[in-house]
């Protein structure tokens, strides 16, 4: 797909591009835990000859892909409640142990989607704050300040256009500074104190453009 | 002699008074305690404050002790899904009070309660809406929210396997919240689908002493059903 503005030359990430882009970045022996929905796609990705550990909230170490079609048991789900399977060595534990994981420091990585980053890494990604919606958190907020690394991943910009990156969070926030990396359609970029900083872009997107885009000056 | 094993969930259930707090297990599929649930709204008990992960889902359980207008109050942190539109119905009418928390801190508190933690500070949430107006400190330069602990009356729990000393093991991700819950509640109701003679379980791996546990109840081994999914990536 490319952007609708006709000077575009540049093509975003489809989604398993962007899964395997931030696959690419998970290291061997790394304890991960993906999040709900786009991050899980991370999982399909993961490069061969690294032993990756994956964490999922409701109490499993060592979670496996879905398992063959008949073979689901309910009792052995992720946090999307969708069947999962565990590998050798897995473990199972109470949820209090669980978010002792995350809070404690002993999750390397976390990957969440997200509605909005700031550029000094405060995250919006449970509540739009819409009037009248149900409010509901689940692990997001200890997931984003738990981990030793908080990845977000996400479009760039949202379906009118408009960064997802900005400079201040509209949104309600989930975690204040506590987004170290965005892994985007466009682009994948740091968070820092200090603001924003250029990893990488897709083949085509300049620098300049990019900084366009999101309306913020980006580090190189 | 200690002899935990309740004949029946009804026996398990008597005393459980109206206005009680009920812990209840359960993540998605996983160690949902149903047959307690359709117990506890047998028993009748009234007015309750329930603590879960989420808010029911379809009519079934949860859903269905909130449909028979038993309960006063929901701590949860998950309320919202696709098929929680009995919550939904009661939350909107003004008819169900929601306290809403992170999912951490709802097994932290539980777990303060059990283990006779007064309060405790916790970095999850600070700064955000779910903090606003409580006490926080800076500790090592780093900031957090007290949180208080969140005792039982009751707690039902799904296990898979027990003895007449009230010791439980789980299955897979059905343990959730179980032993954390049990820890944390005065009258502890734990189904299983086996008991075992005292001895059988092999100590080093009882996930649930006895001690936390107050009545044990067999029940038929039903395969956890599907349903509750969110929508796949």
């Amino acid at each position: 797909m490319t952007m609708s503005t006709t000077t575009a030359t540049y093509q975003r990430r489809t989604k398993d591009q962007l899964a395997a882009r931030v696959a690419q970045d998970i290291f061997d022996g790394a304890v991960v835990n993906l999040g709900i929905g786009q991050p899980t796609l991370v999982a399909n990705h993961l490069p061969a000859g690294r032993e990756i550990v994956l964490q999922s909230e409701n109490g499993i170490l060592g979670m496996g892909p879905a398992p063959a079609a008949g073979n689901e048991d309910y009792d052995l789900i992720n946090a999307g409640k969708q069947p999962v399977t565990l590998l050798a060595g897995g473990s199972f534990f109470h949820h209090a142990d669980s978010f002792a994981m995350m809070r404690g420091g002993h999750l390397d990585i976390c990957v969440l989607g997200a509605f909005q980053v700031s550029a000094t890494g405060d995250l919006a990604n449970w509540s739009t704050g819409e009037e009248g919606a149900i409010p509901a958190v689940g692990g997001a907020m200890d997931l984003a300040i738990g981990a030793k690394q908080t990845w977000v991943m996400m479009d760039l910009l949202t379906k009118a256009g408009v960064s997802k990156i900005v400079k201040e969070c509209s949104y309600p926030l989930t975690g204040i500074g506590c987004v170290k990396r965005v892994y985007s359609d466009l682009a994948t970029i740091e968070c820092t104190p200090d603001g924003l900083r250029l990893i990488d872009t897709v083949d085509g997107l300049t620098h300049a453009e990019l900084e366009k885009l999101i309306g913020l000056p980006i580090a190189a | 002699m200690i002899d935990k094993i309740a004949p029946s969930i009804a026996d398990a259930m008597t005393g459980i008074q109206d206005g009680a707090t009920v812990l209840i297990g359960g993540f998605g599929t996983a160690g949902i305690p149903l047959e307690l649930i359709d117990g506890l709204i047998e028993q009748g008990a009234r007015d309750l404050t329930v603590v879960n992960n989420n808010a029911g889902n379809g009519e079934t359980g949860l859903a269905a002790l909130l449909k028979a207008g038993r309960v006063r109050k929901i701590i949860c942190s998950f309320p919202r899904q696709v098929d929680s539109q009995i919550f939904d119905g009661l939350y909107r009418s003004g008819k169900l009070e929601l306290e809403l928390v992170p999912q951490g801190n709802l097994a932290e508190r539980i777990r303060a309660a059990g283990a006779g933690i007064g309060a405790f500070f916790c970095p999850t949430g600070y700064g955000t809406e779910l903090a606003k107006g409580r006490e926080t400190r800076e500790i090592g330069g780093k900031h957090y929210v007290l949180e208080y602990p969140i005792y039982g009356d009751v707690a039902l729990v799904k296990a898979e396997t027990g003895d007449r000393w009230g010791n439980l093991n789980y299955r897979m991700a059905a343990r959730n919240f179980g032993p954390v819950m049990a820890m944390a509640s005065k009258k502890t109701i734990a189904t299983v689908h086996e008991i075992v003679e005292l001895g059988a379980l092999d100590p080093e791996s009882i996930v649930t002493p006895g001690v936390f546990v107050k009545h044990v109840v067999k029940i038929d081994r039903v395969a956890t059903q599907a349903g509750g999914f969110k929508k796949a990536a």
